[in-house]
């Protein structure tokens, strides 16, 4: 497939009066024509200033950073620019233009890339369509909630039909069903134009929700990167773990030293009820420390934490019911949420 | 006393106070805009980061800040000469006033223009809009409002300075009020002439306020 983005050791210092921050330390990435890549980390991980380098509003201190196969490093200034009209960009705070009204917000980019002001206000009207705004195109941005304006700034960022979409944190200022409605217009986005999204999260709901491929940064550093089934099946690094198993009602509980699985659900129907069952077959109860799965089109999706009996034959039965369910199964260590 | 001269010469006085007001406001801003400007984005982390400007302007504007307009008025009497021909009346007036509004009009322009949003500023950079586009779309536009409210804060200050010239002949009805209230001890000339710079600035204080208001979009209902 053919490379949108190719990162190679990039790397950025933050030199301060007394003391400097690696915000990155070496990163290496490559994003295809047409994904949804994620990048999720941790607050301070480093990832917004990564999605900057990508259209150089953060200048590397080394590295390269290609789109489309073009060194950014080696552009001119009007190059640069030229470049940022098929790079657009969308922010966790939307960052509309206060003073002028939505379409005019959406006419914004036009004005920057001199199209005639008649076919750009026809292109703000279509566009306006897309997002689901044509009521209120007249309206202010105060006048409207945050999931309109994060619309409008979608709306604004495809006017001159880009190539690449970066959202940097988009849907952390929303709630969760419009999140959800967000990210399935950045879905309909990707698929009817074929633009490539990299999507800046700490979230793994986010990524889960609509990514094909996943990075996770962690201290400025990529621990690991694959699609989302691999990393979200078998976490490898301890960030990865970290983030797949962040529930936010972490169950506080006297735990240690018993045995934890952690079992992942993606192929398994909906209707069928594992965990019931093997409690039935076992005739000894489990305790449930963290379960959240979804049905998505009549498949199980998901994941659950489950804390063994002590009696070790009966765990290693439990173990066994749920491997032969083909469920991906996982010995957590002291688990403690 | 009150005969028709003297009310002909109070009315007269109003419109020259109005006149060295506002060409003086003009040329204030003709010069303390780009300085304004230049001053946000030439600051460290701005735009265009420019040290020995931004330092150069930083100074030369708090230099001039801070001498008295009186002091100011009389130390550029050269110059005013050599600008407009003669040292004393309205127009000459106009040359001091608008020099030392100036840097107080750099530093009103400036502190709105930092007040905008800098999420706005890069979402512009990050569609590839230049420097100019920044400027004038962006950090003028956004901030609208708020060099309207420093417009007439710089109006009001600007009055107050004119009537100052009076002391040395600058005309208006700062000028009225010393001759006829201080040397003649009018006092009734010099209350009518107080009380109609009040009324001036107030009315323009309520115009500008009345005005940013009916141009801010970011309030709704």
């Amino acid at each position: 497939m053919e490379t949108m983005i190719q990162i190679k050791d990039v790397t950025k210092t933050f030199v301060g009066k007394d003391n400097s921050v690696e915000a990155l330390k070496g990163i290496n990435l490559e994003v295809h024509k047409g994904e949804i890549y994620g990048i999720i980390g941790m607050s301070g991980a480093g990832k917004s200033t990564l999605v900057r380098c990508l259209n150089f509003l953060e200048r590397p201190t080394s590295g390269t950073v290609l789109i489309e196969g073009k060194d950014l490093s080696e552009m001119k200034d009007s190059e640069l620019r030229k470049m940022r009209t098929q790079v657009a960009m969308i922010f966790q705070h939307f960052n509309l233009l206060m003073q002028r009204t939505v379409i005019d917000n959406i006419c914004f980019p036009m004005e920057i890339t001199k199209k005639p002001k008649y076919e750009a206000y026809e292109r703000a009207k279509e566009l306006l369509e897309i997002v689901g705004l044509s009521e209120k195109a007249k309206a202010y941005p105060a006048q409207l909630s945050g999931g309109q304006k994060q619309r409008v700034a979608i709306a604004r960022a495809l006017a001159n039909n880009p190539k690449i979409l970066l959202c940097d944190e988009a849907t952390s200022a929303l709630d969760p069903t419009t999140t959800k409605a967000i990210l399935a217009l950045l879905k309909e986005i990707n698929q009817k134009y074929g633009i490539t999204i990299v999507i800046i999260t700490h979230e793994m709901s986010v990524v889960q929700e609509i990514c094909s491929h996943v990075a996770i940064i962690d201290e400025g550093t990529l621990a690991e990167t694959g699609t989302v089934e691999e990393v979200f099946q078998r976490p490898r690094s301890r960030a990865a773990k970290k983030l797949v198993i962040q529930g936010d009602t972490t169950p506080k509980m006297e735990m240690k030293g018993r045995r934890c699985i952690r079992i992942v659900f993606s192929s398994n129907s909906s209707y069928e009820p594992v965990i019931a069952n093997m409690v039935l077959t076992c005739k000894t109860p489990v305790n449930i420390l963290l379960a959240d799965t979804r049905d998505i089109g009549g498949v199980a999706h998901g994941q659950m934490i489950l804390q063994l009996p002590e009696d070790r034959e009966t765990a290693e039965k439990m173990v066994q019911y749920l491997k032969n369910r083909k469920l991906e199964v996982e010995e957590l260590d002291n688990y403690v949420g | 006393m009150w005969d028709n001269q003297t009310i002909m010469m109070i009315v007269e006085g109003t419109g020259v106070t109005l006149y060295m007001t506002l060409v003086s406001t003009l040329i204030a801003y003709l010069l303390g805009l780009p300085m304004g400007i230049a001053l946000v984005v030439m600051a460290p982390g701005g735009l265009k980061p420019n040290k020995v400007i931004y330092k150069i302007l930083d100074v030369v504007v708090n230099i001039v800040r801070s001498i008295p307009f009186l002091i100011l008025l009389m130390l550029i009497i050269p110059f005013t000469r050599f600008v407009v021909g003669r040292s004393y009346g309205a127009t000459a007036t106009i040359v001091p006033l608008s020099l030392a509004a100036a840097p107080f009009v750099a530093r009103l322009v400036e502190s709105s223009l930092l007040e905008v949003d800098h999420g706005v500023i890069e979402a512009a950079q990050s569609m590839g809009a230049s420097l100019w586009n920044i400027i004038w779309k962006v950090l003028l536009a956004e901030a609208r409002t708020s060099l309207i409210v420093g417009a007439t804060i710089a109006l009001g200050t600007i009055l107050g300075y004119s009537a100052m010239a009076g002391v040395v002949g600058g005309g208006g009805l700062g000028d009225i009020a010393i001759r006829y209230g201080y040397y003649r001890w009018q006092f009734d000339i010099m209350i009518v002439t107080v009380i109609l710079l009040v009324g001036l600035v107030q009315i323009l204080q309520v115009l500008g306020t009345k005005l940013s208001k009916k141009l801010d979009r970011r309030i709704t209902g």
